[in-house]
């Protein structure tokens, strides 16, 4: 009746996820109940889970990510805390067992359902405001594919508490993630997540790819998009190409552990170097899938806060695609001790220093951009700056992992550890912090306190150097990676420094609570009542703050490069606005429940599937494949907002920019 | 598919323009945006299989003793099979052809028989895969054979849902007659289902002729 599933999987005996699966479903019980007190699930229902506006599901997708950020980095600190005790004599408080399910556990939710959805979310908030429309090319299947992401990051969070996660690692390598050495369900939590999470990515891509090739406002043409479109195509692109590759390889996998295929066994012919291949020929990819909207953002907040346009924003654009395409010309890198030769070996390390160089261009025309420019030293910037300082180390090191010879010496040890959280933490999570602090305005009409944000970065940038530059070290001396106990007490003060590190960014991470709770109490005194609270220059400053639903009014007419800027400085110049365009009724897309729909079953039938529950697998195929039938069926995709409506909202926001500009053009 | 007067794919004022894509204009109508974005999953899913080809590539000598593909595969079967979705193909554009004359018998008996001969070549397919599991060659036998039968069992997946799809699109057009939103919905089935013949003509190609040369 329920397959696999007993009472045996509920971890009575295990302290730890015992305990914080019932805080957790405390933490949950308590929310809903609070929730419920206020009235508030109507609301929530309407408003942002059945939403079809991309600002709603971008503000979803960050909410779900920094959740799963401090899942991530609970995680983290747990390794940290069981390298710091298990040294010599002492076993730690973790074992072996249950610290492979951790570090498994970290770098699964902090790349797919931390990095991933926070990166998405940005482009679902920022993209359309900035190519200057009211939606996306597909706003129900916007919402379904962040449905689909949040039921992938259910079935994981789920795994502790009802059975176990993988312990293979975030990649799960085969023979190992095979059934005859890895039995249990964990492997299976593990593929049935990403596969169910992938499938939202690779619609999120075609929804921005279309988005953004074929709906920008007049005159946007492709050599107008501000930064952050070109590398959110770029990354979108990216995803479309990448994800297919890992749906199948998972797939496979999973016909070999469920079915007894022979893909990736040590018997019957299969072959699990394979795997290495196709799992990397998206993992690769991955890498840039994240950093490039990472360098968007960068991108933005240093022109915005120097005060002047991007330098060399043609070359930006000839770097973001290079890298696009050589992104996929590197993978082999991953498995340079695979023994493909030296000659293999010397191509994929050359291409992979390669990218370096477009990088390289990249960090010379931030530089520049500053260069000359009023620098306000706002917390993106702060950002922006240690980005660069930090993420110029990562690359460095990068550049030495790309020698083969060099690699052989430290693969898979904690070097390599240390040069993916440099250019990960410091260039996307660095990245994230400074878009959240600069478009939080824009989403909810205040800013975050500027004191407290200053020091959540102090935080991170202080707490990640010193977490992670003893690795470097340790990783030349030796030390593997995923060490669950340390044999030598000469390394303990260098894992001490990593522990305090790591204490340092998770008092970060309170802070950032801290943070948005006070921005929260204090709201009133910091309204951004004009919609452009930095004196931005793209097009998502020119709307309200934040934007009604339809964003804009009328769809603004673009002249040139820094569409808003422009137009903001003949008004100044002239001190007046354009004049009242030709309302119209604007046509939305209607709400829909499809996601949230679609999510349910995804997640019965992958929970049905992982404990092999047939019955319910298949009841939940034919659910979803009636959902298709009913939303295919659908007439109706929009409503109409009436003409009256958009008029008084428009009129109104004229004012609130003349009064604006007006006070602009007298300071100047 | 008329394409004047139809809204853009989303928010108004600016009316649709079909214009080159360089964006002077102002957001592409629906009649551009759907289709376009249907193409870009098709071709998500034509990576997916690029993932099968390859692993069938590397994986076609790892027999482990078991039977090879020359042993296995039947051209004329093969051919009847590879006709017989050709010729669905074909007949499906005779459909599109139908329902843009807005003929509604013409349309269903066309439909109809792209879906017959889909069945068909999914009955062959199903014969073929039950006679080698009966040989003693399932895809439990080797690693050759679990890619032989992921690489073109997901093709025969694929042509399955499509049946599916097609039956829902039939039961539409029935219904609701050959609105704008119907036509564009008949349109992405039809790029998916050409879609689907391209893919089989390079398994054909890949695993079937090079399979058998002798």
């Amino acid at each position: 009746m329920f397959g696999r599933l007993t009472w045996d999987a509920i971890p009575f005996n295990q302290p730890i996820p015992l305990i914080t699966s019932l805080v957790v479903l405390m933490a949950l019980a308590v929310t809903a109940i609070w929730i419920t007190r206020n009235g508030w699930w109507g609301y929530l229902w309407n408003e942002y889970f059945t939403s079809t506006d991309h600002k709603k599901i971008g503000i979803m997708y960050v909410v779900l990510a920094l959740l799963m950020l401090v899942r991530g980095f609970a995680d983290a600190i747990m390794m940290r805390a069981q390298q710091s005790l298990a040294i010599g004599n002492s076993q730690g408080y973790l074992p072996p067992e249950h610290y492979n399910q951790i570090f498994s556990a970290h770098g699964t939710i902090m790349i797919f359902f931390m990095a991933m959805p926070i990166i998405i979310g940005f482009m679902n908030f920022v993209v359309p405001l900035q190519l200057g429309v009211r939606d996306v090319a597909f706003p129900t299947l916007n919402n379904v594919s962040f449905w689909l992401s949040a039921s992938g990051a259910l079935l994981i969070n789920v795994s502790l508490f009802v059975g176990e996660f993988a312990r293979t690692g975030w990649l799960a390598f085969p023979p190992l993630s095979e059934k005859a050495f890895s039995p249990g369900v964990g492997v299976d939590y593990y593929l049935v997540a990403l596969q169910i999470s992938g499938v939202g990515t690779t619609l999120t891509a075609v929804n921005f790819v279309t988005t953004i090739l074929k709906i920008r406002a007049p005159g946007m043409s492709y050599l107008r998009m501000p930064v952050f479109c070109w590398t959110s195509l770029a990354s979108s692109l990216l995803m479309l190409a990448a994800f297919p590759v890992l749906t199948a390889t998972l797939a496979m996998l999973m016909l070999d552990r469920y079915l007894g295929f022979h893909f990736f066994t040590n018997d019957g012919g299969g072959n699990s170097m394979l795997y290495m291949n196709l799992i990397w020929v998206w993992g690769h990819p991955e890498v840039y899938i994240l950093v490039l909207p990472a360098f968007g953002i960068y991108s933005e907040v240093v022109s915005t806060f120097s005060g002047k346009p991007l330098f060399g924003y043609r070359s930006m654009i000839f770097a973001t695609l290079a890298i696009c395409i050589l992104s996929f010309t590197v993978w082999l890198h991953h498995f340079f001790t695979m023994g493909a030769g030296a000659d293999v070996n010397a191509v994929f390390g050359i291409a992979s220093m390669l990218i370096g160089i477009p990088t390289g261009v990249k960090i010379y025309n931030w530089l520049f951009t500053m260069y000359g420019g009023r620098v306000r030293f706002t917390v993106p910037m702060h950002y922006a700056i240690g980005f660069m300082f930090t993420f110029v180390i990562g690359g460095l090191t990068g550049i030495l992992l790309a020698m083969p010879p060099v690699d052989f010496v430290v693969h898979n040890s904690l070097f390599l550890v240390a040069h993916f959280h440099q250019v990960i933490i410091g260039g996307v999570v660095f990245a994230v912090m400074a878009g959240y602090t600069y478009w939080f305005p824009k989403a909810f009409g205040f800013t975050l306190d500027e004191r407290l944000g200053k020091a959540v970065f102090w935080c991170w940038f202080i707490g990640f150097h010193l977490a992670f530059m003893p690795l470097y070290v340790l990783g030349l001396w030796g030390a593997t990676r995923r060490m669950q106990h340390i044999p030598d007490p000469t390394w303990a003060p260098y894992l001490d420094v990593a522990f305090v590190g790591a204490a340092i960014i998770g008092l970060g991470i309170v802070l950032t609570v801290v943070q948005l709770l006070y921005s929260i109490k204090t709201r009133d005194q910091r309204r951004d009542v004009t919609g452009d609270p930095w004196d931005g220059r793209t097009l998502e400053w020119l709307t309200l703050s934040p934007p009604p639903h339809y964003n804009f009014a009328v769809l603004p007419d673009v002249h040139g490069e820094e569409a808003y800027w422009t137009r903001k400085q003949t008004a100044i110049k002239q001190d007046q606005l354009i004049a009242e365009p030709n309302y119209q009724p604007i046509e939305m897309p209607l709400h829909s429940p499809t996601g949230v729909i679609v999510a349910f079953f995804a997640s019965v039938c992958g929970f049905a599937i992982i404990w092999y529950i047939w019955w319910l697998a298949i009841l939940g195929l034919v659910g979803a494949f009636a959902v298709f039938v009913w939303y295919a069926w659908r007439d109706e995709h929009e409503h109409v907002i009436p003409l009256e409506e958009v008029i008084a909202n428009a009129r109104e926001r004229r004012r609130i920019r003349k009064e604006h500009l007006h006070n602009l053009s007298q300071s100047v | 598919m008329s394409t004047v007067n139809e809204a853009p794919a989303v928010g108004l004022t600016h009316h649709g323009s079909e214009d080159t894509g360089l964006g002077n204009r102002g957001p592409q109508s629906k009649s551009i945006v759907v289709p376009y974005g249907f193409w870009l999953f098709v071709l998500s899913d034509m990576v997916l299989f690029s993932a099968l080809f390859a692993t069938y590539a590397s994986l076609v000598h790892a027999t482990d003793g078991g039977p090879a593909g020359h042993q296995l595969f039947h051209r004329s079967l093969v051919a009847v099979e590879t006709g017989a979705l050709l010729a669905s193909s074909f007949v499906c554009g005779l459909a599109v052809i139908a329902a843009k004359q807005k003929n509604m018998l013409w349309t269903q008996v066309l439909l109809f028989a792209t879906g017959l001969l889909g069945f068909v070549f999914l009955a062959i397919e199903i014969y073929e895969f039950r006679s080698m599991i009966a040989e003693g060659a399932p895809p439990q036998r080797s690693a050759f054979l679990s890619s032989f039968f992921t690489l073109v069992g997901c093709h025969g997946a694929h042509v399955t849902a499509g049946l599916l799809w097609l039956g829902t699109m039939m039961a539409q057009i029935w219904t609701k007659g050959f609105q704008p939103h119907v036509g564009r919905r008949l349109l992405c089935f039809s790029i998916f289902w050409h879609a689907l013949d391209i893919i089989w003509v390079a398994i054909f190609t890949i695993v079937y002729l090079i399979g058998t040369l002798p």
